[in-house]
This record gives C-alpha cells, sequence and structure tokens, in this order.
C-alpha cells in the first residue's frame, strides 16, 4: 500500500472519475444541477414579484358631484390600481367577498357639503388576508387621492397651499424599486443550497443504504479521497448551476454587480463548500434516502428561504427567530451577496461574514470526516 | 367481484403502506416534530410587518418644529435612532455599513418655511436592498409625518387637512402578516412531506423489486392506487391539523370558519397532491429519481403559490402556469375558510381544480403502474 502523496492523487483521480460518471449518468442529478436553476431564474425573474399592478378597487359614489368626482380622478390615473365603478356599497361588499376587488373606497353622500364646510371624510376598506399586498394598495390609494388632493389646493387658491412637512423618498441601491433586484440575491443562494446540501445528501445517503460504500471501504482508498472525490463533481455542478444564476443576474435583469466579480465568485465557492460539507454530514448520520431528503430540506433549504433575510427581513423578527437567522450560512452568504450585486465592496463586512463561512467549512469538513470511516455497522 | 373482500384487501394493502410509512420511530418523529417546529420558527419569521427599523437622523434645522419630529419618530415603536448624524458626508457610511436602514435629513431651512407657510421637504434615503421592506419602511414614514403635520397644524391654528381618508381592513383588522402566513402553512408545509412520501412509495417498490409481487397479486391497478394512496392523504391531513392547532392555539389566530367545511377542502388538496405524487412515483426507476423530481416539483409550486408574492403580481403566462398549481388553491381555500369564515360551496373555483388535478392524476397514476416505459 502506498500512502505517499503520489498514490493520493492517483487514487483521488480515479475516485473522481468514477463519482463524475455517476452523477452524469443520472438524468435526475443534471436536471437537478442545472435544469433546476434554470426553472428558478425564470420563476424568480418573471414570476415572483411584490410590486403590485391593475388591482382592482371598487369605487362607491354615494355623492355624484364634480367635487367628488374630482376627488378620486387620482385613482384612474394609478397604473397600479385598475377602478371599478360600483353603484351600491352593499354590491361592492358583495365583489370584495368574493374575492373580485382588493379594496373599496367610498364617498359619502354628504362629500362635497362637508368639504365646503371644512373636512370631508373618504372611506377605504381594505381585504386584509393578504396583509402585505393589503398595505401596498392602501399606499397608493391614499398616494393617488392625496395627489389629486394637492393640485386642486393649488388651483383653488383660497387655500394656501400651507405649511406642512413634504416626504422626499430616495431608494439607495435600488433606484429602480423592482422586487426582481432583490430576489435574484435570494435565488443564487437557493441554487447553491439545494445543489450542495439537497442533492449531496441524496447521493450519499443512497451509498450508504445500498451499502456501496461499504464495498469501496475494503479497497486501499482512505476515507479522506473519498468525500474528496464526492466533493469535488457536486462541487462543478453547483458552479455550473450559480455561474448560470450570476449570468441571468447581468445580462437578464439587468442587477448592477457594483462590486468586485472576483469576490463574489469567491464568497459563491466559500458557500457551496458549507452547502457541500452540510449535505455530508446529513448523509453519513442518517444513512438512509428518505431521511437525508427530509433532513436537508428542514436544515438546509426551508431555513434558506425563509430565515436567511432574503423573503422576509430578519430585523422584523422577535430576537429568538433573528439570532436563529444569523447562526444560518445562508444569512451570511445572502447578506454580503446583496451588498456585492447592489452597493458594492464593503470590506470590513465581507470579511467578517467570510470569515463565518470559512468557519462553517472547516467545521462540517471535520464532522464529514469523522463520521465517514472504514467500519460496519 | 365481491365488493366486501376488495374492501379487505384495500384495507390490508393500506395497513401495509402505513407500516412502511410510520414503522420507524425516527420516521414518525420526521412527519411530527418538524412541522410543528416549522410552523412555530416561521410563524414568527414569515413576516412583511415592519417591528423595528433603524434610522439616522441629520438635523440641520435644529428648531422646535424640527425636534418635535424627531421626537414622534423615536416615539414611534418603530424607528430607533441608531446615529446622530453631523453633516451630508455621514450619510452614505451610515448605510453602506447596515448601520440604519433610513436616514432622515431635515434640512436647515426647515423650520424657516413652515413658519412662512410653505411646503417643507424632508429627505428620507432608504437601503432598498430589500425592497419590501424600504417600501414599507417609507409608509410608516410618511404616516408619522402625516401626524406631524396634523399637530403642527392645529397648533398653529390652521385647518386640518381637506380630506381624511378612513381605513379598516376586512378578515384581518390590524393587517398582520402573520395572519396570512399559518393558514398558508397549514396547505404548504404538509404538502413538501406529503408529496415526498407519495413519490417514493412505488419508486422504493420498484427499486426493491417487491412491485412485481404486488402487480401479480390478486389487486387491479386501481386497488393498488387506492391503497397507495390514502395512507399519504391520512399523514398529509394529520399534518395539516397539527398546523392547524399552532396557528390557532400558539399564535391566536381566530378561525372563521367551520372545520368540516376545512377539513373537506383539505381532502380534495391532498388528494390532488398524492395523486401528483404518485403519478411521479410510477415514472420513477429510483427513489433517488423519485426524490429529485418530486423535489423539482415542489420548488415552483411553493414559490407560483403565493406564499411569497401574490398570484396576482404575476405577470400573465406565469399565472396560466398556476392554474395547474394545486397548492395556489389549496392555500387560497384554507384562507376563505379560516379567515374569511367562508363556506365550502362557494369556493368552486378552488375545489374544481383540485377535483380535475386528482381525476387527471390518479388514473394516470394507475395506468403509468402498468405501462411504464422502463
Amino acid at each position: 500500500m502506498t500512502f505517499g502523496a503520489h498514490g493520493f492523487w492517483r487514487r483521488l483521480a480515479a475516485l473522481t472519475k468514477k463519482e463524475t460518471r455517476q452523477l452524469l449518468r443520472d438524468r435526475g442529478n443534471l436536471l437537478m444541477g442545472l435544469g433546476l436553476p434554470i426553472v428558478l431564474i425564470v420563476i424568480f425573474g418573471y414570476g415572483m414579484s411584490f410590486d403590485v399592478k391593475n388591482a382592482p378597487v371598487a369605487i362607491v359614489m354615494q355623492d355624484s358631484s364634480p367635487t367628488a368626482r374630482e376627488a378620486i380622478a387620482g385613482l384612474s390615473l394609478s397604473p397600479s390600481i385598475a377602478p371599478v365603478i360600483v353603484g351600491t356599497m352593499r354590491d361592492a361588499e358583495r365583489l370584495m367577498a368574493r374575492g373580485k376587488v382588493d379594496a373599496i373606497v367610498g364617498l359619502p353622500s354628504d362629500f362635497s357639503r362637508n368639504l365646503d364646510l371644512g373636512q370631508a371624510h373618504i372611506q377605504l376598506v381594505l381585504h386584509g388576508t393578504d396583509a402585505n399586498r393589503a398595505r401596498i394598495i392602501q399606499g397608493y390609494v391614499e398616494a393617488a387621492l392625496a395627489l389629486r388632493q394637492a393640485k386642486q389646493a393649488d388651483r383653488s387658491a383660497q387655500s394656501p397651499p400651507g405649511a406642512m412637512a413634504t416626504l422626499e423618498p430616495r431608494l439607495w441601491f435600488n433606484a429602480a424599486n423592482t422586487s426582481t433586484w432583490f430576489l435574484v440575491p435570494g435565488l443564487i443562494v437557493l441554487v447553491a443550497t439545494l445543489v450542495g446540501s439537497f442533492l449531496t445528501a441524496l447521493v450519499m445517503a443512497r451509498e450508504w443504504e445500498r451499502g456501496t460504500l461499504e464495498s469501496l471501504f475494503v479497497t486501499p482508498v482512505r476515507p479522506i479521497e473519498i468525500l474528496l472525490a464526492k466533493i469535488i463533481p457536486y462541487f462543478c455542478v453547483g458552479m455550473a448551476g450559480l455561474a448560470l444564476c450570476l449570468l441571468a443576474a447581468r445580462f437578464l435583469f439587468q442587477v448592477p454587480f457594483y462590486g468586485s466579480l472576483t469576490a463574489v465568485v469567491a464568497i459563491s465557492m466559500l458557500y457551496l463548500l458549507v452547502a457541500l460539507g452540510l449535505g455530508l454530514v446529513i448523509s453519513s448520520i442518517t444513512k438512509n434516502q428518505f431521511m437525508a431528503s427530509q433532513i436537508a430540506l428542514i436544515v438546509s433549504f426551508l431555513p434558506a428561504l425563509m430565515l436567511s433575510g432574503f423573503l422576509f427581513d430578519l430585523r422584523n423578527m422577535p430576537a429568538m427567530v433573528e439570532a436563529l437567522g444569523h447562526v444560518l450560512p445562508a444569512t451570511h452568504y445572502l447578506e454580503m451577496l446583496k451588498s456585492l450585486l447592489l452597493a458594492g465592496d464593503i470590506w470590513p463586512m465581507i470579511y467578517r461574514h467570510s470569515a463565518i463561512l470559512l468557519f462553517y467549512v472547516l467545521l462540517l469538513m471535520a464532522a464529514a470526516r469523522a463520521k465517514t470511516r472504514k467500519e460496519l455497522e | 367481484m365481491n365488493p366486501a373482500a376488495t374492501v379487505a384487501r384495500l384495507l390490508a394493502l393500506c395497513r401495509k403502506e402505513l407500516l412502511i410509512i410510520l414503522k420507524d420511530p425516527a420516521n414518525r418523529i420526521l412527519l411530527v416534530v418538524p412541522i410543528v417546529l416549522q410552523s412555530l420558527v416561521f410563524g414568527y419569521a414569515a413576516t412583511y410587518d415592519l417591528k423595528h427599523a433603524t434610522y439616522a437622523l441629520l438635523d440641520q434645522s435644529h428648531g422646535a418644529a424640527s425636534t418635535q419630529l424627531a421626537a414622534r419618530l423615536d416615539a414611534s415603536g418603530v424607528f430607533e435612532r441608531t446615529a446622530t448624524l453631523r453633516n451630508e458626508a455621514d450619510i452614505a457610511p451610515a448605510i453602506d455599513a447596515q448601520q440604519a436602514l433610513a436616514v432622515v435629513h431635515i434640512g436647515p431651512r426647515f423650520d424657516q418655511l413652515l413658519q412662512q407657510g410653505q411646503p417643507a421637504p424632508v429627505q428620507v434615503i432608504v437601503d432598498a436592498r430589500n425592497s419590501a421592506t424600504a417600501n414599507n419602511a417609507l409608509a410608516y414614514l410618511a404616516g408619522i409625518v402625516d401626524q406631524f403635520n396634523a399637530q403642527w397644524r392645529r397648533q398653529h391654528g390652521m385647518a386640518g387637512p381637506p380630506v381624511v381618508i378612513d381605513t379598516r381592513a376586512w378578515y384581518n383588522p390590524n393587517l398582520d402578516t402573520r395572519w396570512y402566513m399559518l393558514p398558508a402553512l397549514i396547505a404548504a408545509l404538509s404538502m413538501i412531506q406529503t408529496l415526498m412520501l407519495t413519490a417514493l412509495s412505488v419508486a422504493r417498490e420498484r427499486e426493491q423489486g417487491t412491485f412485481d409481487q404486488l402487480l401479480v397479486a390478486p389487486y387491479t391497478p386501481t386497488e393498488i392506487m387506492v391503497g397507495k394512496a390514502i395512507p399519504p392523504i391520512l399523514v398529509g391531513l394529520a399534518q395539516s391539523a397539527f398546523i392547524l392547532l399552532v396557528s390557532v392555539f400558539w399564535f391566536r389566530i381566530p378561525f372563521s370558519g367551520s372545520l368540516a367545511a376545512l377539513f373537506a377542502g383539505l381532502l380534495l388538496f391532498t388528494t390532488a397532491i398524492v395523486g401528483v405524487g404518485l403519478s411521479i412515483s410510477a415514472l420513477s426507476a429510483t427513489m433517488q429519481q423519485a426524490m429529485l423530481y418530486a423535489f423539482i416539483l415542489i420548488m415552483p409550486l411553493m414559490l407560483l403559490s403565493g406564499l411569497a408574492t401574490p398570484v396576482e403580481n404575476m405577470p400573465q403566462p406565469m399565472q396560466w402556469f398556476t392554474a395547474v398549481n394545486p397548492l395556489r388553491y389549496g392555500i387560497d381555500l384554507v384562507h376563505r375558510i379560516y379567515l374569511e369564515g367562508s363556506g365550502l360551496a362557494p369556493l368552486w373555483n378552488d375545489t374544481l381544480p383540485l377535483l380535475a388535478i386528482s381525476a387527471v392524476t390518479l388514473p394516470l397514476a394507475a395506468w403509468l403502474f402498468r405501462h411504464r416505459l422502463a
């Protein structure tokens, strides 16, 4: 038996070749490695959006005076709202109960009279089931009504524009204010997590389950070589998937990439290693395909979706859950990606998060090595 | 054939399938504990509501009005001041380093303009790396500025705003996103494991060679299909019930509908999911393939269901795709029953598509049992 460096490389090359063939042989693996990123790119780029367009809003005019009509004219100008004139409040409520309109704007019969007296009221009833969407629609309706009101005040010189503080918002790092730019970094994290943890856990668990790893144990290869040979082809598939995502981000979605591309690639490799390590550890603990896939889902994919700050901002969560989010490697990767793609190189932050990821790589690889011993149960 | 014998055979098959799923204690834990933990954690995590936002103040006006506005921000309970800036050069570092989500910049002429009875702009710079949070923060800020204006105008003997908008929300009076999320999880979380379990069921027997035995046993393909479908449906319904318990008793989200309507709806939903899972299973040669296919399907089903972003916001071609997404109907159905207190009958636009999905996938699976191209 040779334990020299030469033997190590020879055995590693042979094993890697075997693993690569095994990976390429199964259509399912390639579908997961390359097909899934493409599906996700389409979904994230063209499907998911927080941007409300043409929300149907019922308008009930119990006061049909020109003043009242003027007051709601702003609604039909907003691209986010599609107003529907409805005869009575009861009809509008029926439409809302059936989910046909997202909100009701009601002008009471005494609207113009009260306006002349000084102050009039407009009713806004929201369909609150999807609270986030309801709040966005509320913002649009109020803005559309306020805009019209300001214009009216301008024209009728009787009431001066008046002393009031006005907001001038500036959205940094996402001037276009599209949710696509903010979803794309999350997409990249998901792809790395899926290929890294889920695919690796599944493939390794299958080897444990079917006993093919045991037959490798009787050969002169060392466990570390088996692990490395597993990691290399999946690392390549993962990087290919990530490359697809980055290309799509740059050229399909015009994400600006303010930071350095080298840094993006480097942190992606680091995170992919974390995900692979996690997959290896899960499979060597469970040694069963169903359990491995479920645990990979539960500890890597679902948290990456729900707790990484990709959909739901960690700052809004209770302290305990926020702390849990900050333990996740996906959170650190996502923070870095968002900054590199949308803000620029903020080095102290990149160093800090990378150090944490590096710690995870070492920890998980050591655990995988410790769990993969040449022994039988 | 004797119907009693058929039922007895089916029961035997169901029992065997349930044993496979439940005999392993680790599996039993895996089917219950993660569901409960996830609904707890995600119940807290899945919120778009702004609870805690950091802001930095740059007040160059130093007047009574600007101080009053800053005090309103600090007292809002939502905005927490993490920095007080001295000049405009401090703005970029505060945002870049994520020290503050927003910088509120009150210019030097703010008080003066207000005294002169003119509009006084307040510049707000928001970190929009997370555009949802940024827009939420702006909406809250606008509300605080409105309150400030009303107070200031009152104090200075001016009339209030000519038009006041009175807002209220149906079904979810405080517009709490958790009320939307947890009922959605009743359908979404149980779907994941139900689909995976079902996808494995035939593939496992294929891989282990026992499926041939089942095919030569005195079962028709339809009976095999029914026997394979019932156990995962029971598992899925049980999982939904666990999440419902968390939602009602832990998060105290009031349940407005009837339990019978909810579970009848969930039965339709879970049956459709099991139909999809069995078809995948019949198509796959190995367990690994079955699981990969199931998983590749779960992703678009979850992401395009309305769970994360509303279906209405999607472009039209994507909305067409969601027409065959059972989870979209499942989530809508649970919301309408749970929050809006609807019965099952008015929900035909959810129940009919679910029935249609079952009517296609279940016979397809039964047919594929015998006719799969190896």
